[in-house]
């Protein structure tokens, strides 16, 4: 990799943006657009050819995200995104597709999807916006929302206990998996790279704050404070392993409201596509010495 | 130099809070929208360390290079200062 220097916004706007549709749809403060950034210049210190990128998303204010992107992007179903770009990654296996989906559209309408590509290793990028709740339709609970939320849905608080993406797709063996908050802006655009370079399902959640329909109900209306919340409710994964073996007592406890963030895992494995072309090529042999063929 | 796109801007103040150095300020300058955009401070502090261009969610700030003024060599010095 060149250690070349990250173009200004103005560049960045011309080569990646479709100028006509922006200012984005996005609320005060949320995080999506940050994300999108974030993504730009992963793709650009990448070196990326935009004609060899496909963009896929499903339904949600996340899944919007494609149609600001000067790039080719499918806008699917809702929760089908990932069974989209499994299709475009078969039909055209040399393309780099990376999926960005809400954590309603990726683990509570489109759950099964998103656990067996995790699970064949498909090699697609899954960039997972996770905001807690049902932003577009009006702040509903979602599988994602911590114990505790007040949505339109639950409105004395959340009784269930949230969903833990990144810990799903560990235990699925996804190649890569990591979760950052979108406050700190280096962390995602180094895993988003690394996540478009590895073989095989990377998963990349970006915690991003949605200061309407969550924060607003949840006392985090403001955007300050909202990423002030994230601040005092993240830790590094390498630091609450520790405390979670050695701790004290105290301490334990105190973990009880933390969310890990960090790079959980970068494993080299074989893709789904790659074993299927072995398994071909295998087969070829095989049936050409069975019939006397060359 | 910060270059805002003053339509783009909804007005979160991200930039603004997050500043390192504190060189933003929102200004009386309203948008279309009627948003109050944010601009330099008289006195510019700014670093250039990029971060409002980075953690802006709407893609409204630019952050340019100032081409910095050759220092001159000085020949003559008198009491500390320069007397070419």
């Amino acid at each position: 990799m060149s250690e070349k220097e990250m173009p200004d916004m103005g560049v960045l706007r011309e080569k990646y943006l479709r100028k006509g549709m922006l200012p984005t749809i996005f609320c005060n403060g949320c995080g999506h657009g940050s994300s999108l950034d974030y993504t730009f210049r992963a793709i650009e210190e990448l070196e990326l050819d935009m004609d060899k990128i496909v963009f896929a998303s499903g339904i949600g204010c996340s899944s919007r995200i494609p149609g600001y992107i000067n790039a080719d992007g499918l806008h699917t179903t809702h929760g089908r995104s990932i069974a989209f770009a499994t299709g475009v990654k078969a039909a055209n296996p040399e393309l780099d597709v990376i999926v960005f989906t809400g954590d309603g559209d990726a683990t509570g309408i489109g759950g099964n999807h998103f656990i067996h590509a995790a699970r064949r290793n498909i090699d697609i990028t899954v960039i997972l916006l996770n905001n807690f709740i049902y932003g577009m339709t009006g702040g509903q609970v979602a599988p994602t929302s911590p114990k505790g939320t007040i949505a339109t849905t639950s409105p004395h608080g959340n009784l269930e206990g949230a969903f833990d993406i990144s810990n799903l797709a560990q235990a699925l063996g996804a190649a890569y998996v990591a979760r950052w908050p979108v406050s700190y802006p280096y962390q995602p655009i180094k895993s988003i790279k690394e996540g478009i370079e590895t073989k095989g399902f990377s998963l990349i959640e970006l915690m991003s704050p949605c200061p309407t329909a969550y924060g607003r109900r949840n006392k985090l209306g403001n955007i300050q404070k909202l990423w002030e919340w994230y601040d005092d409710h993240t830790m590094l994964a390498e630091e609450y392993d520790k405390i979670n073996d050695y701790g004290t007592e105290a301490e334990k406890a105190a973990l009880e409201d933390k969310i890990k963030i960090g790079v959980f895992q970068h494993i080299k494995k074989v893709g789904f596509f790659e074993a299927y072309e072995e398994q071909i090529k295998n087969l070829m042999a095989n049936d050409d010495k069975k019939w006397g063929g060359v | 130099m910060i270059e805002i796109l003053d339509d783009w801007c909804k007005g979160c103040e991200i930039c603004v809070k997050r500043c390192p150095v504190e060189a933003l300020e929102i200004s009386e300058i309203m948008n279309k929208k009627g948003v109050r955009v944010p601009r330099l401070k008289e006195d510019n502090k700014c670093h250039q360390c990029r971060l409002c261009e980075l953690l802006c969610p709407d893609f409204a700030i630019t952050v340019t290079k100032e081409e910095k003024e050759e220092e001159k060599e000085c020949k003559l010095i008198i009491g500390g200062v320069c007397a070419d």
